[in-house]
């Protein structure tokens, strides 16, 4: 008996080689570069104060307002208008409901720039929007290069990831929780705020945080869109790029990046699921 | 069955959230083949404008399916062995294994702004690899190698390998024996997952290589944000339906595949 048990852990030891080349490429090009990122970041004429820059500093404090209230309310639409269309789509058979579905998640995948330029095809110079409101209003509506362009771009990237999610978790509802609570009395209403919502929260908490985060770090629709947009993703790129101040860049950069892994990481502790995992 | 009002507005607002998604893809891609947009599609059809983003931005389309290739070769070598340590270290049920994952999340989790910024702080005194393809190759493994490694891994936990490789094992088979022999040829589906995944993340990353890039190591994302910027509406929308052509079929591909692996794990 005394054999095996001292030959387990050496045979797991094994497989740990497995993961050296995976391991290694990550602490050479993240983590140690991360390091290093954390260390430019204090290395400026504040030094460690660069840190806290976002909170003593006006312009940059302007620009993580507005780069969260925006997110939140990004968050928020998403969450609303995705978890309805997941709930139709899960619950009613018709024909073409695999290609709607097909369509819905079709934009998963556009870098930042592709959904900035959809932005810009809706609601730019030339843009749809524009287009109807000219013919129906006499006032062309181009509100592509402002906060309301940004809003849409961030919601044209969000409802496709938030769908998936919330149809996985819908397809795990027990139909009878519901027949239940309707055949005690109540109303479509109180059956979707006592029933249903508390089923799905752990998938609307997880994946709104997940669209929290990824709008929070969202650069390339901001860099399409541009111009006179104050996000955060944006400062940091313009003290990086226009002024060459690369400890403030790299100061706020560890700000965002840590902002972001601490919306994940309450996301997670709060609905007990694997967010990073979805990621 | 006689469907309800009720049914028929939910179908309403769920088609105006589709052409929410679609409809601007459908005008980029007509005005790509539109002689002048502003005018409208009464002024004709023409491949000018793809003849003009051919001629400009051919090569970065060639570069970034050669990064987005090489990314695939990196992310396979090292990603697949690190499923499988993941899914088998001290039975599968290793904090260490869960740490990895964990770390292994964090490119995607923290913006690629902050990833790249630090990229350029460590290496970017080594002017060669700074210059080189390497560079944002690098960028793109980091960001596309969890996706290689949680398809693998999500086969690889399916109770049918693992009874696979006892039986392998109880009949002498070694680890490298049972890794080659029975591992890889069973993860396949999970491997095809994760590499339609990697390649489509690859040629569409934008937000670490924008930093990353020199004039010489332009991507097609890139070259798509710098048409933007510089060239007419319908450079830009030609260049967005060259884009759309690459992209969907390996969007497609990877629906089919996922379906496919779904019902494989659940086996």
């Amino acid at each position: 008996m005394q054999l095996p048990r001292r030959r387990m852990p050496a045979r797991h030891q094994v497989y740990l080689l497995f993961a050296v080349p995976g391991v290694t490429l990550f602490l050479a090009f993240w983590l140690l570069p991360m390091l290093r990122l954390l260390e430019v970041g204090a290395s400026g004429p504040t030094g460690i104060a660069a840190y806290f820059a976002v909170m003593t500093n006006h312009h940059y404090l302007m620009s993580l307002l507005s780069t969260m209230l925006l997110s939140a309310v990004v968050t928020l639409a998403t969450l609303m208008i995705s978890s309805f269309v997941a709930l139709f789509l899960q619950r009613n058979r018709f024909a073409g409901k695999s290609v709607l579905l097909a369509m819905l998640t079709f934009p998963l995948a556009f870098p930042g720039v592709v959904v900035g330029f959809m932005v810009i095809m809706l609601a730019g110079r030339q843009g749809l929007i524009g287009l109807v409101t000219n013919w129906l209003l006499g006032d062309s509506w181009v509100f592509a290069y402002s906060l309301g362009g940004l809003f849409l771009g961030y919601l044209y990237f969000s409802i496709p990831r938030v769908i998936l999610t919330v149809m996985a978790a819908a397809e795990k509802l027990d139909p009878a929780l519901e027949e239940a609570a309707r055949s005690l009395g109540a109303n479509p209403l109180q059956v979707f705020a006592n029933v249903v919502l508390p089923a799905l929260s752990p998938a609307l908490i997880s994946s709104g945080a997940i669209c929290f985060a990824t709008s929070v770090g969202a650069f390339g629709t901001a860099f399409t869109l541009a111009t006179n947009i104050d996000v955060l993703p944006m400062a940091i790129y313009n003290e990086f790029t226009s002024y060459a101040n690369f400890a403030m860049a790299a100061a706020l950069s560890i700000v965002l990046g840590a902002m972001t892994w601490l919306v994940l990481a309450l996301a997670r502790s709060w609905s007990g699921n694997t967010v990073g995992a979805a990621a | 069955m006689h469907k309800s009002f009720r049914f028929y507005l939910q179908l309403g607002f769920t088609l105006l959230v589709c052409a929410f998604l679609i409809v601007p893809i459908v005008l980029s891609m007509l005005a790509g083949i539109t002689d002048n947009f502003f005018i409208g599609l009464s002024s004709g059809f023409t491949g000018r404008w793809i003849a003009q983003v051919w001629d400009t931005y051919q090569v970065t389309i060639w570069r970034s399916i050669a990064i987005a290739l090489a990314c695939l070769v990196v992310t396979t070598i090292a990603g697949v062995p690190l499923a499988y340590m993941l899914a088998r270290h001290n039975g599968g049920n290793s904090r260490l294994a869960r740490a990895i994952e964990e770390l292994l999340m964090m490119p995607v989790a923290v913006p690629g702004l902050a990833t790249a910024l630090a990229l350029i702080m460590a290496y970017g005194q080594y002017r060669e690899f700074r210059g080189s393809l390497l560079f944002i190759l690098v960028g793109h493994v980091l960001f596309t190698l969890p996706f290689m490694v949680r398809p693998v891994l999500a086969v690889m936990q399916s109770s049918q390998l693992s009874v696979l490789e006892e039986a392998a094992a109880s009949l002498g088979a070694g680890l490298m024996q049972r890794f080659f022999g029975i591992v890889i040829p069973n993860v396949f589906s999970g491997i095809l997952a994760g590499a339609l995944m990697v390649v489509t993340l690859s040629i569409g990353e934008f937000n670490i290589t924008w930093m990353l890039h020199t004039p010489l190591t332009m991507t097609l994302p890139v070259g798509l944000a710098d048409s933007y910027a510089s060239m007419r509406l319908e450079v830009g929308s030609a260049y967005t339906l060259i884009f759309f052509v690459m992209i969907i079929p390996l969007l497609i591909a990877m629906q089919w595949v996922t379906h496919t692996t779904r019902s494989r794990v659940r086996l």
